[in-house]
């Protein structure tokens, strides 16, 4: 029973963890109800000590120290293979060169490696929720027997690492002629995602309020109305965390695209990459200009989802 | 998320146990749930049970991928145990752990105690959540990508590294990072250091939110330093993030293939290997399927009983907590 507790922990925890920029909205607000504790003062800041500008200034060094190779991927990406040669790589360009960018990106044929990142991670995502609300509802709401032990296994399933499925699902896929097929990588992902999200889903569900399910029962609806007008409402917050998360951790996958997406146009974005490096073509500052590439997509998503996350996650908190 | 953990929290005991065949709807049997349960069960046999349960039969055989595969008993196994190539990979899946989990999480909590303590107190949360956000950036990146952009800066002839050792008259310092068996394990565990570095700060900064800052009020007042409130506050009360986040990361570093496969390939010789890439070289470098399915199955036999004796201990230390 214990265990069990201890699991369901796990993975309430894990959610933020990979979460991060999750919970960047709440930070403020504890922040600010610091600052408004009773007390002299009351801004952030009253009681300085130089201590405590010494302790900010480690930590915005610790923060460059993280954010250099960034920037000098960034700045390398512009420059010529001379220019690079002769100014070194911490100097800003001399003038913007965009060959080694442009070069990569014929070379990659970029705009079909994000079409296909995108087309795949979208797909797992929104399949694995839709699989992670169906396994969660009998698990969590319908609580069907041995839901312990099926939950144990999605667990199991979610931490096995992917070596040890590896080749019988290449041998599967390859005689059913799905290999180097994005569906055989949708399917797969989908499965994968979908056994943490059940067993997240499941201990959501299993918490849900009582009064609102027999509420619903009392109107007449059936388990899938339930399904659809009420548990999917209420928990619509948790499910688009775990869509963007989801989408994310898919973008990120390399070890099974790589082995089933042989050819290049099914490719990913970290496979294609990946596979060019130490390519005839790419020179220094084209190598560079690789690396921001791939960069670039998870940055934007890092902007993009982390107000959706914030939303999503205060929303559940003023419930 | 914070929210689901604090009111787990409070009522630690789930009222419905019981299983008495009726779900969470009052009158409703769960016995007709199961039609739900069935597209996942399927997927599930289908991709992870029947291929994993496969994997572990490939062990004892020997295969090349064509011909079916032929039994051999426990032949692969006991080579196994004699290959100096399979112990080095997991001598390094050790160094991986000293780069994933150790220097993560030991950093991440004195730099999530002070963001919070400090910077967000005395600076602001908008500081504090921007400090952190920074911390997190490369987390987000996929590994191997994460890989290349610190391999890029690495580079033996003309690399960031070198040249800027170079012009500060460190010259002699110069080194081919990643191609010397000396520094090539180093510079891996370097990428992952940074890879992983904001997972621990950002969940213990969550974690932190429990404490009521009244506590660090408190405490100052009584003179405790800095280091006597970040122990027996700070760390005391975020003991199960701690737990989560050395499980998951150990895990993780159980686990590393991208890097390896895209910076170093497992050498010079064995410098590099881990227990994943080796299996991957078997599988379809080698054709030595049954091997590699050996080597697979092993690290997931390490795997498996890492995440059962961390739950056990942090069971043993909740019950001990539980009985002061």
């Amino acid at each position: 029973m214990s265990d069990i507790k201890i699991e369901n922990q796990t993975t309430d925890a894990a959610l933020p963890a990979g979460a991060s920029a999750a919970d960047a909205g709440t930070v403020p607000l504890v922040a600010s109800r610091v600052a408004r504790r009773p007390g002299r003062g009351g801004a952030p800041g009253s009681r300085r000590t130089r201590r405590d500008w010494v302790w900010l200034g480690l930590a915005i060094v610790f923060g460059l120290l993280v954010a250099i190779p960034f920037f000098i991927i960034l700045v390398n990406s512009f420059k010529s293979p001379t220019d690079y040669n002769t100014s070194g790589p911490l100097l800003l360009p001399k003038e913007l060169y965009f060959d080694g960018i442009v070069t990569f990106w014929n070379r990659v044929d970029f705009p079909e490696k994000l079409w296909n990142s995108f087309l795949i991670a979208g797909s797992v995502a929104v399949l694995a929720v839709a699989l992670s609300v169906l396994n969660a509802f009998a698990l969590g709401i319908g609580r069907v027997k041995y839901r312990t032990g099926i939950l144990l296994l999605f667990l199991l399933a979610d931490l096995i690492p992917q070596e040890a499925l590896l080749y019988p699902l290449y041998y599967m896929f390859k005689s059913v002629g799905l290999y180097d097929t994005q569906l055989a990588i949708i399917i797969i992902f989908t499965v994968i995602q979908a056994a943490f999200g059940t067993y997240l889903l499941s201990s959501v569900f299993g918490t849900f309020p009582r009064e609102v399910l027999e509420a619903a029962a009392l109107d007449g609806a059936g388990k899938f109305r339930t399904l659809v007008r009420v548990v999917l409402p209420i928990s619509k917050g948790t499910l688009s965390v775990l869509l963007i998360f989801f989408f994310i951790w898919t973008w990120n996958e390399f070890l099974i695209p790589l082995t089933f997406l042989v050819s290049n146009e099914n490719q990913t974005v970290p496979v294609a990459i990946t596979l060019l490096q130490g390519d005839r073509l790419m020179d220094v500052t084209t190598t560079s200009a690789s690396a921001l590439l791939g960069v670039i997509p998870t940055l934007i998503f890092f902007l993009i989802f982390q107000r959706t996350l914030t939303r999503g996650i205060t929303a559940g908190a003023v419930k | 998320m914070a929210v689901t953990l604090a009111a787990r929290r409070t009522a630690p005991r789930r009222p419905d146990r019981r299983s008495d065949g009726m779900s969470a709807i009052s009158g409703v049997r769960s016995s007709g749930f199961w039609f739900y349960l069935i597209p996942g069960l399927l997927l599930f046999t289908f991709i992870i049970f029947i291929p994993l349960v496969w994997n572990v039969y490939l062990s004892f055989t020997d295969w090349r991928g064509i011909r079916p595969p032929e039994f051999i008993g426990l032949e692969n196994w006991i080579e196994l145990l004699g290959d100096a190539k399979f112990w080095a990979s997991f001598r390094n899946s050790l160094a991986m752990i000293v780069a994933m989990v150790i220097v993560p999480t030991l950093l991440g909590l004195v730099l999530a105690a002070l963001l919070f303590d400090v910077i967000g107190r005395k600076f602001g949360g908008r500081v504090a959540s921007f400090l952190r956000a920074t911390y997190y950036l490369p987390q987000i990146l996929p590994v191997a990508i994460a890989a290349i952009v610190i391999g890029w800066i690495l580079r033996p002839d003309n690399g960031a590294l070198n040249t800027v050792l170079e012009s500060v008259g460190l010259g002699e310092l110069q080194h081919n990072w990643l191609g010397s068996p000396d520094t090539a394990m180093l510079s891996i565990m370097f990428v992952m250091v940074w890879v992983q570095i904001g997972y621990p700060v950002v969940i213990f900064m969550a974690a932190l939110q429990r404490v009521d800052p009244e506590l660090y009020e408190a405490a100052e007042l009584d003179g405790a330093s800095w280091f006597q409130r970040f122990r027996f506050i700070t760390v005391s009360a975020i003991r199960p993030e701690i737990f989560v986040v050395t499980l998951t990361c150990t895990i993780a570093a159980l686990k590393v293939f991208g890097p390896i496969y895209a910076l170093t390939g497992g050498g010079p010789g064995t410098a590099t290997i881990v227990p994943s890439y080796y299996s991957y070289i078997e599988f379809f470098q080698s054709q030595q399927v049954g091997y590699g399915a050996t080597i697979s199955t092993a690290l997931t036999i390490v795997v498996v009983v890492v995440a059962i004796g961390f739950i056990r201990l942090q069971v043993r230390s909740e019950r001990a907590e539980g009985q002061r």
